[in-house]
């Protein structure tokens, strides 16, 4: 009865911001956690009238913090739970999804942004909180980021982060800004069967059960209700879940869920280069991600126009970050100049940086400024300008 | 410091307050919205020495048009959770530097913090109570339009039973918004601040004689305005005096002020109307079945009989029509 009301194989025109509400349902999300913010209100709305349908839970907190800790707890109740933010937003949760990864709880947090710091301009996308988003907790934390750029890559990324979050059981990050959130777009919705939906390893053994104890990297999930004993604290920890103080736990604890991504990392990272087929040389190589990587694409006719040989990199993933495959599309394609073009003053450019830090290509950066999306005109002249 | 050097009359009439306008025109709330009343009033009885800190909301966005603004005195606008913080810290500073005597210490500013339910009743809960405990003279000023109406009708802890709004929808699972409104000028006299009251529009005289009473008083103050929203309430523009009236005439909102301990009903209603008139007027209450209705009815009932026990007399009369 739950999979008649998901939305139906076919093609749709949607926004963004729906996309990944409906994807979260078809992933198997029944728990939503919201609280209202300019531009991702109308996710939570969606999901406010969506979850009932599906005999799921919508709960609208009183702030975010509360929001992201209800998510928290529905998940260690057993259930994938999702909640949507803006920057503002993302910036109250970062404590709760530091919790989140101590706590190996799985959950999905949107946060489609806006201009920022503080209020910012909340009706207008940007790319700022990209750094927050990969490093914004206290601590080492590890996170996933996605960051589609495109309605029908919000619906597939989202199913993806939520099978990312329940196979390593972390809070996972999906990135969309403004333009994606609330611009209409292209959906093909495939066949459920065909969509490959992961479900959290659950523990099967209740004798003797040790809630972090594992020798693969994630521990199995105690399901509540079936006589699990379960201690969990955003203390360090140790295999019981009682809190230590010991060098060696602590190295154990911190390095075990830091490689749940490290190791990962080849698995996980994903991106696109753009044109894909029948260029095997390229003067500049464009790096961009979002919604911008849709103003690059465009932008790289009127570049070919001038007679520059560009290409597009577009890391899908954001974090982990494809660094070694940024290298080598570097060097197999002989490009002369590397171009990072964001939505900021620079946050992917660092890692960019630290990527090609052995390689001699140069790079350079064009800063957009935020709120402001160019035109492929405009893109092109200023590409242009920074490389003469 | 000079508590008299601007004590303010006692309001009688429209024409006692000064014509002096501090809410330039030309701000872009909706047609129809009482905020703009509410605020304009204020700034009438406050006078030019005041700084206003407000939280973000309906009155921030629509009042701060890029690139103008209709604030004609010292205005501050924060995050969404913290009016209450920076006005502490405002009152605080302005504290130290008369101390100091850098500022005059008779001279006498008003620090009103301005904000909307959920900046109150949600997110700025905890920087309210902190203000409320350690007793910074300030008045806080609550427009309470019961949702988010500035990031488009979600509903807020101010919100009432049954009311529908884009987080609560109506369907076959859910039917509106199915718990009560937070009574949250009760928990703030429960922080035994000096003034505490509820005020409506449509009662301007009382209104404006709070805000009064609220900056004179020595230490916090808190007035609890109900503010009609025909966006969000679903009603044509011109009636939202006669929605705010009815709301009194019904007892869904009760006006009443605790002063220094003292707990008084402002507008007494001899003869009250049943709540359908109040409900039958707007959109958002349109899916409402007559049982609906009377389980409202009820719990206006225990309000009434609440206020009138406290009291010790019959100040909201009995249902009438």
């Amino acid at each position: 009865m739950e999979r008649e009301k998901l939305l139906k194989p076919g093609t749709y025109f949607m926004t963004g911001n729906t996309a990944v509400a409906e994807a979260a349902l078809i992933a198997g999300c029944r728990f939503f956690a919201g609280y209202p913010i300019t531009p991702s209100s109308d996710l939570m709305e969606h999901m406010a009238r969506r979850l009932p349908q599906v005999g799921g839970i919508f709960i609208q907190g009183e702030d975010e913090v509360a929001a992201i800790n209800m998510v928290l707890g529905a998940s260690a109740a057993g259930l994938k739970a999702m909640t949507a933010t803006s920057g503002p937003g993302l910036s109250l949760m970062e404590e709760a999804l530091g919790l989140g990864f101590m706590l190996e709880l799985p959950a999905v947090v949107v946060d489609v942004q806006r201009v920022g710091p503080a209020t910012g301009i909340p009706t207008l996308g940007a790319q700022g909180d990209v750094m927050q988003a990969i490093w914004g907790s206290h601590g080492d934390r590890e996170v996933v980021v996605y960051a589609p750029s495109n309605v029908q890559e919000a619906f597939d990324l989202t199913i993806d982060a939520f099978n990312t979050a329940e196979e390593l059981r972390l809070p996972v990050i999906i990135l969309l800004d403004e333009l994606i959130g609330h611009g209409y777009g292209r959906l093909r919705v495939p066949n459920l069967d065909e969509i490959r939906i992961v479900d959290r390893k659950k523990a099967d053994i209740v004798e003797g059960y040790m809630p972090f104890k594992t020798h693969v990297l994630v521990p199995p999930f105690a399901e509540p209700g079936k006589g699990f004993r379960l201690h969990m604290t955003g203390l360090v920890h140790d295999e019981r879940g009682y809190p230590v103080i010991d060098r060696d736990a602590t190295e154990r604890l911190l390095t075990r869920l830091l490689l749940k991504v490290r190791a990962n990392r080849d698995r996980l990272v994903s991106y696109e280069v753009y044109p894909c087929d029948g260029i095997d040389k390229a003067e500049v190589m464009i790096v961009a991600y979002g919604s911008i990587a849709n103003i690059v694409k465009c932008a790289l006719k009127r570049l070919k126009a001038h007679g520059i040989k560009a290409i597009l990199f577009r890391p899908k993933v954001l974090w982990p970050m494809p660094d070694v495959e940024l290298c080598k599309s570097v060097e197999s394609y002989g490009v002369e100049n590397v171009l990072v073009v964001e939505m900021n003053y620079g946050q992917y450019l660092y890692l960019v940086r630290a990527a090609l830090l052995h390689c001699p290509t140069p790079y350079r950066f064009v800063s957009i400024t935020p709120g402001f999306y160019p035109s492929p005109k405009e893109l092109s002249e200023r590409i242009l300008r920074v490389l003469s | 410091m000079s508590q008299s050097a601007t004590s303010r009359p006692v309001y009688r009439s429209p024409f006692d307050l000064p014509r002096e306008e501090y809410l330039a025109p030309g701000h872009s709330l909706c047609a129809g919205c009482v905020a703009g009343m509410i605020v304009r009033h204020l700034l009438k009885v406050a006078g030019p020495n005041t700084i206003v800190v407000t939280a973000t909301g309906c009155v921030e966005v629509s009042t701060t048009l890029y690139p103008y603004t209709s604030w004609r005195i010292p205005w501050i606008h924060v995050a969404f959770e913290n009016a209450a913080s920076v006005a502490s810290g405002i009152e605080a500073a302005i504290k130290v530097l008369q101390r100091k005597g850098v500022i005059d210490p008779n001279k006498r500013i008003n620090v009103i913090a301005l904000a909307g339910d959920g900046g109150t009743y949600d997110i700025g809960f905890q920087a309210l109570s902190g203000l409320l405990e350690r007793g910074h003279k300030v008045l806080y000023v609550l427009y309470d339009n019961e949702a988010y109406m500035n990031t488009g009708i979600q509903r807020s802890g101010g919100t009432p039973l049954f009311a529908w709004t884009t987080t609560t929808p109506v369907g076959k699972v859910w039917k509106g918004k199915w718990q009560q409104k937070k009574p949250i000028a009760e928990i703030v006299a429960a922080h035994r601040i000096p003034y505490v009251a509820t005020a409506n529009p449509a009662y301007f005289i009382d209104m404006v004689n709070k805000f009064r009473k609220g900056l004179e008083v020595d230490g916090p103050a808190f007035i609890h305005v109900i503010q009609p929203c025909p966006t969000g309430w679903r009603f044509d523009p011109r009636y939202s005096i006669k929605v705010a009236k009815l709301a009194t005439e019904t007892a869904m909102w009760i006006n009443w002020e605790i002063e220094n301990g003292e707990f008084r009903v402002t507008v007494p209603v001899p003869k009250r109307k049943h709540v359908k008139h109040y409900l039958r007027m707007q959109g958002r209450f349109r899916h409402l079945t007559d049982k609906e209705i009377e389980e409202i009815q009820r719990f206006i009932d225990r309000e009434v009989e609440y206020i009138n026990k406290r009291l010790g007399k019959e100040v909201i009369g009995p249902l009438v029509e």
